[in-house]
C-alpha cells in the first residue's frame, strides 16, 4: 500500500485535487486528508456542515431468504427486528468472537444495506461468502460512491438541494430523488454531530458534491478532521481501537449487543462476549484526558505507578476541547473515571485521567421515544 | 548573518560561532495545523543530523535535526505558549534553538536561500 503507484482512485479524485486536497494513502486509495487544513475543517464541521468523501468504503446488499436471521450468526445485534428503513450500528465477529469489523446495517425493501470498511471490506466480503448461507446473495455496489454531510447546519443545507430529508430522524434512512437521480439518504455519521450520509451513483457524485458545495453552510473536509472529530465524540476505529484480538465488550461496544441476543446468544463468540458481559471483561477500551497540551499518541504504553497497564490506540490534539485526549485499552480495576494514570512519550511520563466519553457531547437528532 | 537550509526543511541562521534554528515556511505548510512543540534543553548537546527537537501538528509528531553539531545556549519558550507560531512565522517567531557551533565547517554542506528554494520546487 505504501506504493503510490498502486493506489486506487475514488471517483471524487480530481474533485479533491481541484478544491486544494492534498492526497495521501488510505485503505489502499488515494484520499484527502485536508483541503485548508485540519483545525479550520473540523471546528467548521463543530459549527456548519462538512462534506467528507467515504466512497472507499464498502456498500453491499446482502438478500435471500431470512437473511437477518443468517447475518445474526456473525453479528451480535436485533437485525431481524430492524424496520424498513432503521439502521443499526453492528460489528463482524469471527469465529472466536474478535471483531473482523464493525459496520452499518439498514433494512431496505431489497435487502439488508450493509456499509464496510474500506481497509478490510475484501475480507468482510470474502468472510460473509464463506459462512453465510448459499441462498444468501452478496452484491458489491462498486460502482456507488458513499459521501457523508455532518454538522448542525447539515440537513438544513441539504434540504435546499432535496427535498424531504429533513423527515428523517437519527439512524433512519430512505431513498430520495435529486432531479432524476435516485440517492439512499441515510441520518447518520461518525463525527458525533447531525447529519447524513448519501450512498449516489459514482457518474453522479461529481455534481452532487458540486451542488452541496455551493450551499454556504457546506465545505469539503478531509480525513484528518474525520479522525479528530470522530475521536472527540468517543467513536472507535476499526483498525486501531479495534480489530480481531478484540472482542466487543472490552473495545466498549457493549451496547451493540442487543438485549434479545444477550439472552438467546447464538452468535460468533457468544460464550466468550456473554461471559466478559456478566463478569466484566479483563481489560476495556476507555478514554483519556491528558494533562499539558503534548499530544499522546497511538502505541504509547499506559502506567499505574510502574506498572504497565494499557496501551493508547488513538491520540492526538482535540480542536474543539483545546487540549490533547485519546482513547486506549486498560486493564480492568483502572478503568473507572477519574482514575489518574501516566503514558510515556519519547521516555517521559505525562499525566492522564480516565474520561468519560464522548469527550464532545454528540447532537444527534433522535426520534422522541 | 547568513541563512542556511537543509534538505530536511530546517532552517540556520548564523551569527559568528552561535546560531539560531528553525523550520522552513515548507516544512511548517506540509505539517499543517501545530499544536505542540518541544524544545531542546539549555546545555544539551547536539549532532548534526540527530534528533534536536519535537514538532507536533495535529496529525502526527515529526522530528526537528540538529542541522549542525553543537551545544544548546536557548530554546524559544514561547513556542510553550503558543505552538501556532511555527505557522505563522515560522522563519521569524517560531524559531526553535540556539547553538553553540562544535564546528563551522559542517555549515558547508548546506543550502543558501536560493538552492533551498530550487529543492522546494523540485519536490
Amino acid at each position: 500500500m505504501a506504493d503510490d503507484t498502486e493506489l486506487l482512485e475514488l471517483p471524487l479524485g480530481d474533485w479533491h485535487r481541484a478544491k486544494g486536497a492534498r492526497m495521501v494513502p488510505f485503505a489502499g486509495y488515494a484520499m484527502p486528508i485536508q483541503y485548508e487544513g485540519i483545525m479550520a475543517e473540523h471546528l467548521w464541521t463543530r459549527e456548519n456542515a462538512g462534506l467528507f468523501d467515504v466512497s472507499h468504503m464498502g456498500q453491499l446488499i446482502l438478500s435471500g431468504d431470512n437473511v437477518s436471521e443468517a447475518l445474526e450468526a456473525m453479528v451480535p445485534g436485533d437485525i431481524s427486528a430492524l424496520k424498513e428503513g432503521r439502521m443499526r450500528y453492528s460489528l463482524l465477529l469471527g469465529p472466536d468472537g474478535g471483531v473482523l469489523d464493525d459496520l452499518m446495517i439498514t433494512a431496505t425493501p431489497t435487502g439488508l444495506y450493509v456499509v464496510v470498511n474500506g481497509a478490510v471490506k475484501h475480507q468482510d466480503i470474502a468472510f460473509l461468502s464463506a459462512n453465510l448461507p448459499s441462498t444468501i446473495t452478496i452484491q458489491h455496489l462498486e460502482d456507488r460512491a458513499l459521501l457523508a454531510l455532518q454538522g448542525p447546519k447539515a440537513v438544513e443545507a441539504l434540504s435546499r438541494v432535496v427535498a424531504g430529508v429533513d423527515q428523517l430522524y437519527f439512524m433512519e434512512a430512505g431513498i430520495y430523488l435529486w432531479g432524476e437521480v435516485p440517492l439512499w439518504i441515510s441520518r447518520s455519521g461518525y463525527t458525533g454531530e447531525d447529519g447524513v450520509e448519501i450512498s449516489v451513483a459514482a457518474e453522479h457524485v461529481a455534481a452532487l458534491a458540486d451542488a452541496l458545495c455551493v450551499q454556504p453552510e457546506v465545505k469539503p473536509v478531509g480525513l484528518g478532521a474525520r479522525d479528530s472529530l470522530r475521536l472527540e465524540a468517543g467513536l472507535p476505529l476499526y483498525g486501531h481501537d479495534m480489530d480481531q484480538g478484540t472482542d466487543p465488550v472490552e473495545g466498549n461496544a457493549s451496547f451493540a449487543i442487543s438485549k434479545r441476543r444477550r439472552e438467546e446468544g447464538g452468535f460468533n463468540g457468544a460464550d466468550r462476549i456473554l461471559r466478559a458481559l456478566s463478569e466484566g471483561p479483563a481489560r476495556k477500551l476507555v478514554g483519556l484526558s491528558v494533562d499539558g497540551k503534548m499530544p499522546v499518541r497511538e502505541g504509547a504504553p499506559i502506567f499505574a505507578g510502574e506498572t504497565r497497564v494499557g496501551v493508547v490506540t488513538s491520540g492526538g490534539f482535540a480542536p474543539s476541547v483545546g487540549a490533547p485526549i485519546a482513547m486506549g485499552y486498560v486493564a480492568a480495576g483502572h478503568t473507572g473515571i477519574d482514575t489518574p494514570l501516566e503514558a510515556e512519550v519519547r521516555g517521559k511520563r505525562v499525566g492522564l485521567t480516565v474520561a468519560k466519553m464522548p469527550f464532545v457531547p454528540h447532537r444527534y437528532h433522535r426520534r422522541a421515544k | 548573518m547568513t541563512r542556511y537550509f537543509t534538505d530536511e526543511h530546517e532552517w540556520i541562521e548564523v551569527d559568528g560561532t552561535s546560531a539560531t534554528v528553525g523550520i522552513t515556511d515548507y516544512a511548517q505548510s506540509q505539517l499543517g495545523d501545530i499544536v505542540f512543540a518541544e524544545v531542546p534543553a539549555v546545555g544539551a548537546k547536539l549532532t548534526k543530523g540527530g534528533d534536536a527537537a519535537v514538532v507536533e501538528s495535529v496529525k502526527a509528531a515529526s522530528d526537528v535535526y540538529a542541522p549542525v553539531s553543537g551545544t544548546v545556549i536557548e530554546g524559544n519558550d514561547a513556542l510553550a505558549d503558543d505552538p501556532s507560531l511555527v505557522n505563522s512565522d515560522p522563519e521569524g517567531a517560531g524559531w526553535f534553538f540556539k547553538i553553540e557551533l562544535d564546528d563551522a565547517s559542517q555549515l558547508d554542506g548546506l543550502m543558501d536561500a536560493d538552492a533551498y528554494k530550487a529543492f522546494v520546487e523540485g519536490l
